[in-house]
Formats: C-alpha cells, structure tokens, sequence
C-alpha cells in the first residue's frame, strides 16, 4: 500500500476523535448527573474537564491542518480533512451545552429543583446514544447508518416538548417559580441542541463517503412546528 | 491538394477527438479516446508513467507522425476539421497548435531572433520588433530581457528560457498552444510563474497541458482528463471531468486511488 505514513496519520486523527467524542460524552452524562443530584463540586470538576475537550479539539485541528499542508490531500481523503475539521468543531460546541448546564448548577445555590429530573436524563442519555452511534458511523463510514441516525432527533425534540409543558404547568400554578423553571428550560433546550449537531456530524460522514452534501434532516424546522 | 483549415472559430470545443487510436507500428498505444477541448481554458492530462498522455498530446498537432510507423484510427477535430485528413497540411496545423515541452530549448540564437525566427518563415510581414515585443509580454517576459534582446537565449535561467519557448510558439500567432509538463524541470518560482502565465494566455489562447503534477493540474487547469492503461496496454481516458470535481469527486475509483497516490 502507497503512502503507509499518511494512512497511520489518518488512522491517528480517527483515534483522537473518537477520543474527543467520549470526552464530550462523559461531560453530558455527568452534567445532568450532577444537576440531578445538585452536586456542585461535580458540575465545577465539568468546568474544568471542558477545557481538556477544547485542547484536545485544538490539538486534532493542528494534526488536520498540518496533514493538509504536508500531505496535499485530494479527493476522498480532502473530504476526510475537511470534515473532520467541521465534527470537531461540533463536538467541542457540545462540550460548551455540557458546561452551561454545569454553570446552571453552580447558579442554582442552594435552591432546590423544581421538579424531580426524569426526562432531561432520558434527553442526556438519548442524545449520547445518537452521538456514539454518529460517531462510530463516522469511523466506518456507514452512510445507511449516518442517514438514519438524525431521523431520532425527533424523540429528543418530543422530550423536549414534554419538559416543556411540565415546566409551564409549574409556572403557571406558582408564578415565583419561573427562576427555577427557567433554568430547567435552559438545561433541555441544551440537550435538544446537542442533537441537532449530531445530525451535522451525520450530513458530514455521508459527504466523505459519496461527495454529496445535502441536509439529511432540517432540524430546526422540525422543532420550531410542534412550538 | 491541401486545403486551408477554418479560421477562428466559435464553437465550444476547438478541439476534439473522438474514437481516437494511436499506432506505433504494432503497437497500440491509445486506444478509443473521446476528449473534447474547449475553447479559452485549460485542458490537463493526468495519469501515471506510460499511459500515453504525451503520445495523445502530440496527436493533437500531428507531431507522432515525425516517428516513422506511426498510425492512428478515429479523428481529431479542429475547428471542425479533420486534422488526419489529406487535405489537411501537417506544418499548418503545427503553427496553428503550437508546443511548448518538458526541457526548455531555445534556438541557440539571440532571445530577438528566437522569437523572429518562426514568425519570418511562416512570412510574417508586420513590424518585427512590434512582434518581438507583443511575444515577450504575452510570455511575462519582456521586463526581464527587454534590454538585453541581442543575447543568446541559452544564457536565460531555466525557467526564463521556458518562458521565452511560450514567446516563441505565440510568435506563429496559434490558437491551441500545448504544453508537454512545461514545468516539471523549473523550481517552484518558475513553476508558478508558467502557471500564472497559462492564466494569461487562455484569454487568448487555448491550452492542453500534460502533467505529473497533480496539484499543477489542480491549481490550473478548469478540465482534467484521467488517463491509464488497459489490460491490453493501450492508453485511455478513463474520466473527464470539471478539475474541481476530479479533485474533490472523481467517480471512477481509479482515479480516486491516483489523485489520492494510492495507485499501484
């Protein structure tokens, strides 16, 4: 096999994603996790691992840009680059959903939740899911799979919708809880964002693997109908 | 009885081939090539060693015939005519297609008589020194000579004197220059020097490029056509396309494995 160097480089990139991709997985179960059990501690030691997600996507981004100018790539392995350049920066703005629901944590004091978490965590470990799924297509470049995957975007939006409404019900029964209520709203709407970019990752591993580049699901549109 | 070939045409494609084989004696070394080349861009041919990028280039101004043995099969056309044909006058068609090569190869003469020289025998009347001049600009050369006209062109750098074989084929006034990897003996000034050049002259001219540079072909060139051979040895264009699109798309695996160097 020609350019023996160059595939152990790519392999090493692929590696190093996959290596981020866990990172940011941890951040957003503990994330909620910690929320759940209103540990603080816990959501500052996220704050901290964030910035060990943004130096490993900074150091994967060095590898990429010096693969390109060293290597020239053409073709696939152009697209490859190219789009891995894109997942990783999807990853770490994942990473950064992780950190702002540690940070609402740390608001929060001392205040109580307003409600149990019982569907955040299904948000938290569906969109994970999506994620390791996303990811592991990525790798093998199983496009059926990529196609699929941004499909259940729709169940985290359907989530969403019902943290939503539960919230509202509490507002509207007691009106001093929209501070408490609110924050819980931020923290799902985190989570509904997380895997919308999954579906980004998704539109890439279909673009490395047959060149076309199209929106597989418009996210977006999807939610904002069932306001 | 030769017949003059149309001038200045205005159809898309200046030149095509089509079904085009080439001969050197038994041996066949392109095979069934379909290539058109349009007008005002640049044209490169890519492929690995032996594929017969250079014998298809030559084909296109009857330069193989210069080998005894040679034969080819199918047309190439050129303003809509047949250059193959017997009417057809081969020295026309070499100062309408002119050609630029690997190795620079000035005439060991003057850089001012270089530039004459073909333009007199093709019995060019106008003002030489106009001629002369017109040609080393064209070339992005004239700043660089232009007070040292009366010296031999061998004492140019290497990618001076390629520059001054550009000057020297646009002398003949053609209308496709063709270039057999003009850069592949230049340092890497020089080379983006040639490439820069070519952007100039497809305003004017129309150009077809060999290169074992792929990134050359990538940065300049707005077709590409992928070459290799078959199983029975013969060169064939395997895909033709936009450059972007082989360079980023290719549909043929074959070109994907060489545009990626994992060919062979």
């Amino acid at each position: 096999m020609l350019r023996k160097t160059f595939e152990t480089e790519l392999q090493q990139v692929k590696d190093n994603v996959l290596l981020l991709g866990s990172m940011v997985e941890q951040s957003i179960l503990d994330s909620v996790e910690s929320l759940k059990k209103r540990d603080i501690k816990a959501a500052e030691k996220i704050l901290q691992f964030d910035r060990e997600i943004n130096g490993k996507r900074f150091e994967i981004e060095n590898q990429l840009m010096i693969l390109i100018a060293t290597q020239q790539p053409m073709a696939h392995d152009l697209r490859l680059l190219a789009s891995t350049m894109e997942i990783i920066s999807e990853l770490e703005r994942m990473g950064d959903y992780a950190k702002g629901i540690a940070n609402i944590n740390i608001r929060m004091g001392d205040q109580p939740l307003l409600k149990p978490l019982i569907d955040i965590p299904r948000m938290a470990q569906k969109d994970v899911d999506m994620l390791h799924r996303a990811l592991t297509a990525f790798i093998n470049e199983d496009v059926e799979a990529a196609r699929a995957i941004p499909i259940e975007d729709d169940e985290v939006d359907a989530l969403y919708n019902q943290v939503y409404r539960e919230l509202m019900t509490f507002v509207i029964q007691d009106p001093k809880s929209i501070e408490r209520a609110n924050w819980l709203l931020w923290v799902a709407h985190n989570l509904e964002r997380v895997a919308d970019r999954v579906t980004n990752i998704c539109e890439r591993t279909v673009f490395i693997a047959t060149g076309e580049m199209t929106e597989i699901k418009d996210t977006d549109d999807e939610f904002w109908k069932n306001q | 009885m030769t017949q003059p070939i149309p001038q200045n045409g205005t159809s898309k494609f200046v030149l095509e081939a089509r079904s085009l084989g080439i001969y050197y004696g038994n041996f066949r070394a392109v095979i069934g090539v379909h290539l058109p080349v349009e007008r005002n861009k640049i044209t490169a041919i890519i492929g690995p060693s032996g594929c017969g990028k250079s014998t298809l280039l030559r084909a296109f101004n009857r330069m193989n015939e210069l080998f005894a043995g040679t034969r080819i099969e199918g047309e190439i056309n050129f303003e809509g005519q047949n250059l193959y044909d017997p009417s057809v006058d081969p020295v026309e068609v070499r100062y309408r297609i002119g050609m630029v090569f690997q190795k620079p190869n000035p005439f060991p003469k003057s850089i001012y008589e270089n530039i004459a020289w073909g333009a007199r025998i093709h019995g060019f009347k106008g003002n030489m020194d106009d001629l002369v001049e017109s040609c080393l600009r064209q070339s992005a050369l004239w700043d660089e000579v232009k007070d040292k006209l009366k010296q031999s062109g061998l004492a140019l750098s290497g990618g001076q004197q390629q520059r001054l074989c550009i000057a020297r084929a646009l002398a003949v006034q053609p209308e496709v220059i063709l270039m057999d990897e003009p850069a592949s003996a230049l340092d890497p000034i020089a080379t983006l020097k040639i490439e820069e050049l070519m952007q100039e002259l497809k305003k004017n001219y129309t150009i077809v490029i060999v290169t074992h540079n792929m990134q050359q072909a990538a940065r300049a060139s707005d077709y590409t056509a992928m070459m290799m051979i078959n199983d029975e040895r013969a060169g064939t264009v395997i895909e033709f396309d936009e450059t972007n699109r082989i360079f980023t798309n290719p549909k043929d695996k074959r070109t994907e494995d060489y545009v990626t160097g994992r060919f062979g």
